[in-house]
């Protein structure tokens, strides 16, 4: 059969788009509290005041005529990141790994002319990447030093750890690598790698790529369950405190591996795709309901992080 | 979390609403259902005749009233007359006056009808009948025939009956022969109900039939009976009404009164014709001055421009449901249904291949100008001029090569057209250009779609002349708006965790 059955995946406990929006995003995540999410500049100073680890911010740039100040504030980096404060969806990151002499390098190699630079940060302040196309800053941030726990794992990208939380407790997780294919960028919709993680461990259980299980990750051949994700424990209490921070119910939070500074916020998002399920192989639906029915009771992160990993583990039942 | 009640029952009576509005449109005001129906219609001519005296004239002339046919339009030609239409206790009837007729005098009233169906004729009042002295020479013989037949019947109904059966046996009694022979039926059929306390009149009807000239009207009665009027033929025994009688005249008076003329006559031609149902309701419409929300009643140059944006709810509806229901990517939201505006215009065909022209010149112009590293603004702005060009070139050469449909062209919104370029400009460079084929495939087949919706002949019929349909289509979309199941595409994106 072409299709699955509507009660198949209602069986499993898949969550829908429709559902999504109506029962989650909709009820849990009041619209004021939005702009802390969709503005990452926002979003980094409310993590620094909440004592999240975010990557560093190099500077920012507001008014077409600071964009000729970026190549005074990188002078002395080996890399920085550029991208828009509102962006979406991972558009406009410009990653830049190598400073040369005023010569610059994307992952993959490929020069970057600062004129190329200029062009793309004025797209950026001009709101092309952000939502309805709103005047926009943009940021300008340190390379991450990526773990190399996960060498031979990711292509030309940084791999990322995003965990959804729901009213404080992380219910499902996976790693997002990138390929070839998603030109260094990790996000699913373009072809990068999903794997679903234990919450309990951090251990990778099942991988994704285009929506379609696979083994081995289609550029290394490395074999992707053999993942266990370090500092798993930090990541779920970075993942848990972000709900205090934010107060949106239905969160993604995108947390990267950096090789000094350990797990770093990178933002949040108060739409998180529903991709995370393929990578998990599994609904998401029995853990968000198993929440809804606790109620209101108050604990704390430690509370909520051991909570979740008795009850959302892949080996726990729910 | 609050009750849903409310919201449900809000769009319970919007739909009711919805549908009840157009049920009543199409009923009540014979607004017909489906477009290109027709009805029949009825053009009367009435002829009246008279020599003139070279006194004064005045003529009063009874004119059609009958709820089993509308009267679309009418009028009277008379050159010298002074011309009156009332409408009091003595019916509605025309009068003609004029200071000095001599000679043969004619005068015209000419009357479109269109059946309505309703025969009956409901009674607004308690009619009385009229007590009628009998001469003494027919009053033994009326009586007679009068216990007889009452001794046979059982109630009003069933004595006008058998009344109506005797005058027409074969073997009429010597009584009715002698009665007759002084009487017309008619008159003698109404006196001897009237007698009897049954109210009863004389009325006069047309039979209409097809390229007929010369007519007369026919004598009919009209018996009471509980709130209705029956109509018998005495003269042939007959009951009921035929369907192709018009009852001209319901006073039970003379149809035809003249005042200093003589030889007068009334003759009757008649010609039936076909007309649009749609055409002739707009018409009774007018006629009635009823309070109505049709558009008919504005200015023909709003009414065709409500006809565009009345399609758009349609298109709407078809937007939201291919991305609810179904999942499909469009880039825009209500791009599609723009897009689809235009190929109302410009026919799917020409549409189809004209928009891809458009965005893939708009495409190569905009790559160049991606490459002159501009703000935004003056970018989509540089586009937007680039587009009329691009739509002007195309214009001008298939004028030039004689190809019509080409002209249409200029029916793209044009700053949607732009945004669309950078948009998809935007996802070529992001996304590569598979992307673009994608979102821009799902914009066009949404647009295609909505096109389809929007173009059946039935539904530009139903959204213009029944408004309550715009009540349905906002029940369902805000309906749509509560469905938490799967999309259709997600039936398919997540089958690997149906755990077959």
């Amino acid at each position: 059969m072409f299709l699955a059955r509507p009660q198949a995946l209602k069986a499993q406990g898949i969550l829908g788009m429709n559902k999504r929006n109506i029962d989650f995003i909709g009820r849990y995540n009041p619209r004021k509290y939005y702009k802390r999410v969709d503005d990452k500049l926002t979003t980094k100073q409310l993590a620094l005041a909440n004592n999240i680890a975010v990557p560093a911010l190099i500077g920012t740039v507001c008014q077409q005529h600071e964009i000729s100040h970026i190549p005074e504030m990188v002078n002395n980096k080996d890399g920085f990141v550029i991208k828009p404060s509102q962006g979406s969806g991972g558009k406009g990151i410009l990653v830049i790994t190598k400073v040369d002499n005023g010569h610059y390098f994307k992952p993959n190699g490929n020069e970057v002319t600062p004129s190329e630079i200029d062009r793309h940060v004025s797209n950026i302040l001009s709101g092309l990447f952000s939502l309805g196309g709103k005047p926009d800053v943009a940021i300008v941030e340190g390379l991450i030093q990526f773990d190399p726990v996960f060498d031979g794992y990711s292509y030309e990208g940084v791999p990322d750890i995003r965990l959804i939380v729901f009213k404080g407790f992380p219910v499902m997780g996976m790693l997002r690598l990138s390929t070839a294919a998603s030109d260094g960028k990790a996000n699913l919709h373009q072809g990068a790698v999903g794997v679903g993680l234990d919450i309990a461990t951090g251990k990778g259980l099942h991988a994704v790529q285009f929506d379609k299980p696979i083994d081995f990750h289609p550029d290394t051949d490395k074999k992707l369950t053999d993942i266990v994700v370090p500092h798993w424990d930090t990541l779920l209490h970075t993942a848990s405190k972000a709900y205090e921070m934010s107060e949106l119910g239905y969160l993604g939070t995108d947390m990267v591996l950096d090789q000094q500074l350990g797990p770093l916020l990178l933002e949040l998002n108060a739409r998180p795709g529903l991709a995370i399920q393929i990578a998990n192989g599994r609904g998401i639906l029995p853990h968000l309901r198993h929440v809804e029915q606790m109620k209101n009771k108050s604990m704390s992160v430690e509370e909520r992080v051991a909570y979740a990993k008795t009850h959302f583990s892949h080996s726990a039942c729910s | 979390m609050h009750s849903r009640k409310p919201f449900y029952i809000l769009v319970a009576l919007l739909f009711l609403a919805g549908v009840a509005a157009s049920v009543y449109r199409g009923i009540e005001h014979n607004v017909p259902f489906l477009p290109g129906e027709q009805v029949q219609s009825w053009a009367v001519d009435a002829k009246v005749s008279f020599q003139g005296t070279g006194e004064p004239a005045e003529v009063k002339f009874s004119l059609p009233n009958d709820p089993a046919f509308e009267i679309l339009v009418e009028n009277a030609t008379s050159p010298g007359y002074g011309l009156t239409i009332a409408n009091d206790s003595s019916g509605r009837h025309a009068t003609w006056s004029v200071r000095q007729a001599r000679g043969q005098q004619d005068l015209y009233y000419k009357v479109t009808l269109v059946p309505t169906g309703k025969t009956q004729v409901i009674a607004q009042a308690e009619p009385e009948a009229v007590e009628y002295n009998w001469p003494a020479t027919e009053k033994a013989a009326a009586e007679q025939i009068m216990d007889e037949v009452w001794s046979r019947s059982a109630t009003n109904l069933s004595f006008a009956q058998q009344l109506n059966k005797s005058f027409n046996a074969s073997d009429r009694s010597q009584n009715i022969e002698l009665l007759l022979s002084g009487n017309s039926a008619a008159n003698l059929f109404v006196q001897m109900l009237n007698s009897k306390g049954i109210p009863a009149k004389k009325v006069n009807g047309l039979f209409l039939e097809d390229q007929r000239r010369r007519q007369q009207l026919t004598t009919f009665v009209e018996v009471y009976h509980q709130g209705e009027w029956l109509l018998f033929n005495p003269a042939d025994g007959s009951q009921g009404r035929p369907d192709n009688l018009l009852i001209w005249d319901r006073t039970g008076k003379s149809t035809l009164d003249v005042v200093g003329g003589v030889n007068s006559l009334v003759s009757f031609s008649m010609l039936q014709d076909t007309r649009s149902a749609l055409a002739t309701s707009i018409d009774v419409l007018k006629n009635k001055d009823a309070l109505d929300f049709s558009l008919y009643q504005l200015p023909l140059e709003e009414q065709s421009l409500f006809k565009g944006i009345l399609l758009i709810p349609i298109g709407v509806l078809m937007v939201v449901f291919l991305r609810v229901i179904i999942g499909i990517k469009t880039s825009g939201t209500f791009m599609p249904v723009l897009i689809a505006l235009a190929f109302i215009q410009t026919t799917l065909l020409t549409g189809l291949v004209g928009f891809l022209l458009i965005v893939a010149f708009g495409l190569m112009i905009r790559s160049y100008l991606s490459e002159l590293n501009l703000l935004l603004i003056s970018r989509i702005s540089a586009v937007i001029i680039v587009v009329i060009g691009i739509i002007g070139l195309f214009t001008l050469l298939s004028y030039k090569f004689g190809l019509s449909e080409g002209l249409t062209i200029t029916f793209f919104p044009m700053i949607i057209l732009a945004w669309t370029i950078e948009r998809m400009s935007i996802l070529w460079e992001e996304e590569g250009a598979k992307e673009v084929v994608v979102q821009g495939g799902g914009s066009l087949f949404v647009a295609t779609l909505a096109y389809l919706a929007m173009s059946a002949t039935w539904v530009q019929h139903w959204v213009f002349n029944f408004l309550g349909i715009h009540l349905v289509i906002l029940a369902m979309v805000l309906l749509m708006g509560q469905y938490t199941g799967y999309k259709l595409l997600e039936l398919k994106r997540f089958k690997p965790l149906a755990g077959e």
